[in-house]
């Protein structure tokens, strides 16, 4: 599904990323996880076309698509979150939604209808699949924050992608909320037979749901695996569980 | 009962209908001062879309209206051209024009983007300034002739009217055709795309639009629209000048957008009304027009910064919640 080879990315002299090679396979729920700094969001930075990598290659399905825009790998069916929650908040609920709808069947350029019931039916589903639909005519940059990241969720949603990549979906939420927002989103991924990367520092997080593992370390990746496996790894115990999990 | 009473009738209609009894019971000075607000306030709603729909700051919005004005003038005036066919070339020309500048300027952000808008509006006027052969340079492009109007005077209700109050109504059905255009491009679905853009550009391309696409699609709208008005005033005043695309010129408008308030599609006519009778009643007191400007902006920004409208709007709201509570 999503293929990484060899990408490397630097900052002036500071290397962000080097020599990262990860695969996903189709269907697979797969983790990111490393210490602050470690590259990780840098990494989704570069597999969704937000900054374009130094060396190396991404393919999703089999297609090359480094360096490409990320409107163009948004519109073939990769879909994303980012560390912050990233919305439109001055818009409704239901228009932040149904502006990604909008985008996604491709009537952006109609010029002339009247957008206010676009999409209704279908906005009003998905927000009711997240739990939003009571919120709907709500401003979104009033939702708690925790909501504002099940709205950014039903945002990237809305292009119906093959595969999501969500940077820290549960950062900042209280231990209740998160729980519930990881029950969501493998209710979602199950339901849509979506493919997940993801990043977290909730190890129980990972754990519990993720397939397989890739450690990143000072932006290199050190182990990857099965959680056991991962577990199991002294280096990755020396770097990085060792600090919780000891 | 407001709240049904602002639902069922319809205020557009209103306006329209007590707009055209403008001339009828008004002035010449009246219905000559009602002409100026409706192109300006044309031109105000057109830069509206970058400004309050798309989020974007323009500078240099004046170099549109002034290439449309230049462009119907000159057309009119030197090659004969009817109006019929002079004006829609000027949006076209003007629409061009931001075709050509818009592709550079959205390559560029915030007021980077600001900078480049009003540097192409400086050598707009420039060759305005200087290419007298065609454009008359320095003195203007005068005499611009009406378009032939005698048709209008067959309408019931027209007949004795002088020039000047035809052209009124003839700017009233075009400036009120162009506003119904860009109040359904608005609330298109194009539209509620510029907003997110506005909104959060970084979020907007990972929905999959293409952000520069859209924000020059909207950059040639607004210059197109800006051209139509420009077209509209040089007409209306007889001639053109170098000035009508100096950067004054351009703040200008961005004053009667952010003072009628952005956030509401009829704002910035609001705001162009407001300016316009303001000059006016201010200019016969005392000569410090721009002082006072400075001073209501000034009042503006800090305690009315979602504009007149704007500020109208949220107290409409209010009352309307305290009555239903
Ligand atoms: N645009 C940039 N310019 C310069 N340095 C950057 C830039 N983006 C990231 N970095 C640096 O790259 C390193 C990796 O950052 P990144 O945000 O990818 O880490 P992360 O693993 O996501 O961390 P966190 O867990 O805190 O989110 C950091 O040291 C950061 O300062
Ligand atoms: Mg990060």
């Amino acid at each position: 599904m999503l293929e990484v080879s060899g990408l490397r990315k630097s900052f002036g002299g500071f290397v962000a990323t080097s020599d990262v090679s990860l695969s996903v396979a189709r269907g697979e729920i797969a983790a990111v996880i490393g210490p602050n700094g470690a590259g990780k969001s840098t990494l989704f930075n570069l597999i969704t076309g937000h900054i374009r990598p130094d060396a190396g290659r991404v393919h999703l399905e089999g297609r090359d698509i480094t360096g490409a825009p990320p409107h163009y790998i948004c519109r073939i069916g990769m879909g994303r979150s980012f560390q912050r929650a990233n919305i439109f908040p001055k818009l409704t609920v239901f228009e932040n939604v149904q502006a990604a709808l909008i985008a996604h069947h491709g009537a952006a350029t109609n010029l002339w209808s009247t957008a206010r019931d676009f999409y209704r039916e279908e906005a009003d589903r998905l927000l009711a699949s997240l739990g939003l639909q009571a919120q709907a005519d709500v401003t979104s940059g009033t939702l708690s924050y925790g909501n504002q990241k099940q709205l950014e969720l039903g945002i990237a949603l809305a292009a119906s992608p093959k595969i999501l990549l969500l940077d820290e979906p549960t950062a900042g939420m209280s231990s209740i909320e998160t729980t519930e927002a990881i029950r969501l989103l493998q209710r979602i991924a199950m339901e849509r037979e979506l493919t997940l990367l993801f990043t977290e520092h909730d190890m129980d997080v990972v754990f519990a749901i993720a397939h397989k593992i890739a450690v990143l370390h000072q932006g290199r990746i050190i182990a990857v695996g099965q959680p056991d496996e991962v577990r199991g790894d002294p280096e990755v115990r020396r770097v990085y569980l060792g600090e919780q999990h000891a | 009962m407001t709240t049904r009473l602002a639902r069922t009738v319809p205020w557009m209609t209103v306006a329209f209908v007590a707009a055209l009894l403008i001339p009828v019971v008004g002035t010449r000075f009246y219905t000559s001062v009602a002409t100026d607000v409706l192109i300006l306030g044309l031109f105000a709603t057109s830069l509206n879309l970058l400004l309050g729909t798309t989020g974007l700051v323009s500078f240099g919005h004046a170099a549109y209206f002034a290439i449309g004005a230049y462009v119907c003038a000159i057309a009119m005036k030197t090659y004969d051209v009817p109006f019929a066919l002079a004006f829609p070339l000027a949006g076209v020309a003007s629409g061009v024009a931001a075709l050509v500048f818009g592709f550079f300027c959205v390559r560029l952000t915030k007021i980077y983007f600001a900078m480049l808008t009003l540097a192409f509006a400086q050598i707009v006027w420039a060759i305005c300034f200087k290419w007298n052969d065609v454009t008359g340079g320095e003195q203007g492009f005068n005499n611009v002739p009406y378009p032939d109007l005698g048709w209008m005077e067959a309408l019931p209700g027209l007949a004795s009217m002088r020039t000047g109050e035809l052209y009124f109504y003839l700017t009233l059905v075009l400036v009120s055709l162009c506003l119904y255009i860009l109040r359904r491009i608005t609330n298109s679905p194009f539209g509620r795309i510029l907003t997110t853009i506005r909104e959060n550009p970084e979020r907007a391309e990972f929905v999959g639009i293409d952000v520069r696409r859209f924000e020059l699609a909207a950059f040639v709208i607004a210059g197109l629209f800006a051209g139509l008005a420009g077209a509209l005033f040089g007409i209306f005043n007889r001639g053109v000048f170098p000035d009508f695309g100096y950067w004054a010129k351009s703040a200008e408008v961005l004053i009667m957008v952010i003072l009628g308030g952005m956030g509401q599609f009829f704002g910035p006519l609001v705001g162009a009304f407001t300016l316009v009778a303001l000059n006016q009643q201010i200019t016969s007191y005392t000569e410090y027009w721009p002082l006072v400007l400075g001073l209501l902006l000034i009042i503006l920004l800090y305690a009315f910064p979602a504009g007149i409208l704007g500020t109208a709007a949220d107290l409409v709201k209010a009352l309307r919640g305290r009555r239903n509570a």
